[in-house]
């Protein structure tokens, strides 16, 4: 094992390579640049076997993923943005041919206006294309997600792709340092790839011919079944990486001081991180809260979720928004809990064009709840005036 | 300081001089020396050659959750003396907290000095005798970094040689080296 201290992005690249992947067609874009460039260079020292494809576009990238991937081999790619968005007709090409490929996607803000920084709309509006979705809160859980990724989306159980969600400069252009276990240690983690099934000119098959409603069907509740197999099989493969590495991020959730909470609040990404600092200074005043992190949104926790409202009273912060609904995350979560729990939920929008979300931004907010003073759901700290 | 305290450092310079790298190497430095929770990130945003820029550093014993900007540096890092006049640098600054500038004055020469802990010293004018250049122009953000020592104990001026070593082999990373040694030798402190 090995400490590296690099940005999110070179991580992942490390990641990415570490895992042997045969095939990684990609287009850069910023805040994802390092990260091809990243793998690049490893074509460049030979530590990246596989084939590095410069594609024209992000649609081509995601062309070439499937054609890889269908062929039998193990794929990876990374995007962010507008790339993410120009990919969405093969994003879902990709999850319903069932193709394990695993991407990084950097979570940044969707123009105009042109911004750069980090907000969660680009992967949330790729939400019900079928594929897997972490969030990701430190370059340690990138690493190891990467990994864990193709362990996940091979399974025969699961053959859905999984995009590892996260934040544009927060996390992708920080230095933080990392624990890199060996190669032969990876590769006992992540044995080979063995696709169920291949495009193969020695048996010629076809694959996504025209179908009958009836087998249509078929596929999507086989997809489903998959992502509710993929809830089992996470907390497995996190456990065994605990096992093996000692390092554990979560399952679907990350709980953080819950115990005995009566206010817990609910975060994706980096925001899940600086709550940390929030929910042990907002202890220290004597504030029975915690946290929950959601490490994934698709599959959904919804049982995690239900299991903390019958305990507390839920607060939601929404680096993301449904135009015309609200958050997200704040949506999903009160959908887990009707019917079971009439636990009281609020819901924030926070963060959107990359605005900084600090601990002192995150304890105010719990404080307003905890103080019975916050609505359903607003707008922290809104500077445009109006309601 | 307490060894189990944040520490939190900004670096002011301009684009091209250095100052996220600058960053990157302290850290690198700092987890030598047993650190356990270091980030380095610029400041999030296009950076164009010439302009006001900033990165920032986090050095702790534990691991770091902080996702946010540093607001309030115990140690300010300037690389540019001329960003003095257009970039309020003291903005935020702790009340025992520390700056460090690269500048041929001392540090009663800045009227700030009654207030803050002011450290300074020529990084400009070690690059030039070191002949560290790029394009002309003196490379200051390893010359500075030999510096911070002198100013913060979490970090040693070996460990600095070290990730210095390894990122520039041979006799690029020598000179640098050097440069650090007559950086650290060279500091004036006020206090």
């Amino acid at each position: 094992m090995t400490v590296m201290i690099d940005t999110g992005n070179y991580i992942a690249a490390k990641a990415a390579v570490m895992a042997r992947p045969a095939v990684v067609p990609a287009y850069p874009i910023t805040p994802q640049t390092t990260l091809v460039e990243g793998i690049a260079n490893y074509v460049k020292t030979g530590e990246f076997k596989g084939e590095y494809i410069c594609v024209e576009s992000e649609h081509s990238a995601m062309c070439a993923c499937i054609g890889a991937s269908a062929a039998g081999v193990r794929t990876f790619t990374g995007t962010s943005s507008h790339g993410l968005l120009l990919m969405h007709e093969m994003l879902h090409w990709a999850a319903l041919a069932r193709l394990p490929i695993v991407m990084c996607n950097i979570n940044r803000v969707i123009g105009p206006g042109w911004n750069i920084w980090t907000d969660e709309n680009d992967s949330i509006s790729q939400r019900d294309t079928g594929w897997i979705q972490f969030y990701c809160s430190s370059n340690q859980e990138i690493f190891d997600t990467v990994i864990q990724s193709f362990k996940l989306a091979e399974n025969k159980k699961v053959l859905l792709p999984v995009m590892i969600n996260y934040n544009a400069f927060i996390l992708s252009h920080t230095s933080m340092p990392v624990y890199i276990p060996e190669q032969k240690e990876i590769d006992d983690f992540l044995q080979k790839y063995k696709p169920q099934w291949k495009l193969d000119v020695n048996n010629p098959i076809t694959f996504g011919n025209i179908i009958l409603p009836v087998d249509y069907e078929k596929i999507r509740k086989d997809m489903q079944n998959s992502q509710e197999n993929a809830k089992k099989l996470i907390p497995e493969i996190a456990k065994e990486w605990k096992k093996k590495f000692g390092r554990y991020h979560g399952d679907l959730i990350e709980e953080y001081k819950c115990d005995g909470a009566d206010h817990i609040l609910l975060a994706m990404g980096a925001i899940g991180a600086e709550s940390k600092v929030s929910i042990n200074n907002l202890r220290k005043e004597g504030l029975k809260i915690g946290l929950a992190r959601v490490r994934t949104f698709r599959p959904f926790p919804n049982e995690e979720i239900l299991k903390l409202g019958k305990q507390a009273d839920l607060i939601v912060i929404d680096r993301n928004i449904s135009i015309g609904s609200e958050g997200a995350l704040f949506s999903e979560v009160k959908a887990s809990l009707y019917g079971k729990s009439d636990t009281k939920v609020h819901g924030f929008i926070a963060g959107l064009g990359g605005k900084d979300v600090t601990y002192n931004d995150i304890e105010t907010i719990c404080r307003k709840v905890v103080e019975g003073k916050a609505k359903d759901c607003e707008w922290y700290g809104f500077e445009g005036g109006g309601k | 300081m307490s060894s189990k305290a944040l520490v939190e450092i900004c670096f002011h310079g301009r684009g091209g001089q250095g100052s996220v790298t600058a960053a990157n190497l302290l850290v690198a430095a700092a987890l030598k020396d047993g650190n356990k929770g270091v980030q380095a990130f610029p400041l999030f945003g296009a950076e164009r050659r010439g302009a006001p820029i900033r990165a920032f550093a986090r050095i702790s014993d534990e691991e770091i959750h902080l996702r946010s900007e540093v607001y309030f540096p115990d140690i300010v890092i300037v690389l540019d003396e001329s960003i003095i006049e257009i970039v309020d640098v003291l903005k935020g600054l702790k009340r025992d907290g520390k700056i460090l500038i690269n500048t041929t004055k001392e540090p009663e020469d800045f009227d700030f000095s009654n207030k803050y802990h002011v450290a300074t010293v020529d990084a400009t004018g070690v690059a030039i005798k070191h002949d560290i250049l790029v394009g002309g122009i003196p490379v200051v953000n390893t010359p500075i970094l030999g510096a911070v020592p002198k100013i913060l104990d979490r970090v040693t001026l070996p460990s600095i040689q070290a990730v210095i070593k390894n990122k520039w082999k041979g006799e690029g990373g020598e000179i640098n080296v050097k440069a650090t040694q007559d950086a650290y030798e060279s500091v004036d402190v006020n206090f």
